[in-house]
C-alpha cells in the first residue's frame, strides 16, 4: 500500500522498508504497553467504585470537589490531544518547526493541567482531606494522582524529545518519527483516562 | 493529498494510521460538545440524579469512541487487527477488574450485615 511517507523517502528500497518494519514494531510495542496501563487504571477506577462512599465522617465528593476547576482541566488536556494531533501532522509533512511549535505548545496546556491539579491536591491537603482522610479520599488521590503523574511522565518526554530535535539538532528520521508516535499514543491515552476520571470521579461524586 | 478529504486520514502499510486535520477538527468539537453536555447534566440540576448517572456514562462511552476514531485513529481495517485485538482485551480485562471488585465488595458488605432478630452487635464505642 503506497504511503505518503514512504514515497517521501525515496521508495520501497529494502533499508527504508526494514527501517519502517522496525518502527512500526516498536509503536505495536507500545501500544501493548498502553493497554497493560489500562489494567493498572482499572484497579484504580475499581478502589474509587468500591470506596467512593466510604466518607468515614469526612467529607463527601459533593462537599469538596470544584466543577469549574475541573472544567479547566479537562479543555487544558483536550486541547493539547489536538494541539499534539497538528504536531504529528507537521511531523508526516517532514516540517520540523511545526513539530516544535505544536510540540511547544502541547507542552504549556500539559503543563497548565498538571498546575490546576497540583493547586486542587494543595487545597485539599491543607483542609485537611488529604489522603489519610478516608477511604474515599485514599482513593481518589491513588487514581487521580496516578493520572497526573503520568502526565507528568509525558511532559518529560515531550520535554526530552523537544530538547533533542531542537538543541540537539536531531532530524526527523525513522528513530524519531516512532517516538513522537509513541508519545502521540500516550498522550491521547492519558486523555482518554482523563474522561473516565472526570466522569466516574467528579461528575458522580459530585451528585452522590 | 486526496487522504486529506477522508476525514479520517489514512493508513500505511503496517497499519499505523495518520490523522489529517479534518480528523482532529471533528473530534476536538464533538468531544467539546460531550463534555459540555456531560457537565451541564451534572451541574444544571434539571435532570433527576439516575436519568443524570445514565446520561454522563452513555456520553463518557461515546466521547472514548470518538477519541479512539479520531485522535488514536484505532480502525477495523486488517493492518490494525493485532491493534484492536489488544485493546479488546484490555477492554475485557477492564470490565472483569472493576465490574469483579464491585461484585466481591458487595457481597462481602452484604453478608457483614447483621441478620439475627436482636439486631448487630453493639459497636466498641456504643458499649457501656
Amino acid at each position: 500500500m503506497p504511503t505518503d511517507a514512504v514515497a517521501a523517502h525515496g521508495g520501497h528500497d529494502h533499508h527504508h522498508d526494514h527501517a519502517q518494519e522496525q518502527m512500526d514494531n516498536k509503536v505495536f510495542g507500545f501500544w501493548l504497553y498502553l493497554m497493560t496501563d489500562c489494567v493498572l487504571f482499572a484497579t484504580a477506577f475499581a478502589g474509587v467504585a468500591v470506596n467512593g462512599h466510604s466518607y468515614a465522617g469526612g467529607p463527601t465528593g459533593k462537599d469538596i470537589f470544584e466543577l469549574n476547576g475541573v472544567i479547566l482541566e479537562t479543555a487544558c488536556l483536550l486541547i493539547s490531544s489536538v494541539t499534539y494531533g497538528f504536531a504529528m501532522l507537521g511531523a508526516y509533512r517532514h516540517n520540523k518547526s511545526q513539530v516544535m511549535m505544536w510540540l511547544a505548545i502541547t507542552f504549556l496546556f500539559g503543563l497548565g493541567f498538571i498546575g490546576l491539579e497540583v493547586k486542587e491536591f494543595v487545597h485539599l491537603v491543607s483542609e485537611g482531606n488529604g489522603p489519610e482522610r478516608s477511604a474515599f479520599l485514599s482513593s481518589f488521590f491513588l487514581l487521580v494522582a496516578t493520572h497526573g503523574c503520568h502526565v507528568t511522565a509525558g511532559l518529560l518526554w515531550m520535554g526530552t524529545l523537544m530538547f533533542q530535535m531542537g538543541v540537539m539538532g536531531k532530524p526527523l528520521n525513522t528513530t524519531y518519527m516512532s517516538r513522537l508516535t509513541m508519545l502521540s499514543l500516550f498522550w491521547h491515552f492519558l486523555d482518554i483516562v482523563w474522561i473516565g476520571v472526570f466522569t466516574v470521579v467528579y461528575l458522580l461524586g459530585s451528585m452522590t | 493529498m486526496a487522504h486529506a478529504q477522508s476525514g479520517h486520514g489514512h493508513t500505511d502499510a503496517a497499519g499505523q494510521s495518520h490523522g489529517s486535520f479534518g480528523s482532529y477538527a471533528v473530534g476536538f468539537v464533538v468531544s467539546v460538545i460531550l463534555t459540555a453536555a456531560a457537565f451541564w447534566a451534572v451541574m444544571s440540576h434539571t435532570l433527576s440524579p439516575s436519568s443524570a448517572v445514565a446520561t454522563i456514562f452513555v456520553l463518557a462511552v461515546v466521547q472514548i469512541s470518538v477519541h479512539l476514531v479520531f485522535f488514536l485513529h484505532l480502525n477495523f481495517r486488517s493492518e490494525q487487527r493485532w491493534n484492536v485485538t489488544a485493546f479488546a482485551f484490555a477492554v475485557l480485562v477492564v470490565f472483569i477488574v472493576i465490574g469483579g471488585s464491585l461484585w466481591i465488595i458487595h457481597n462481602m458488605t452484604e453478608r457483614m450485615m447483621d441478620h439475627t432478630p436482636n439486631g448487630p452487635l453493639p459497636t466498641l464505642q456504643e458499649q457501656p
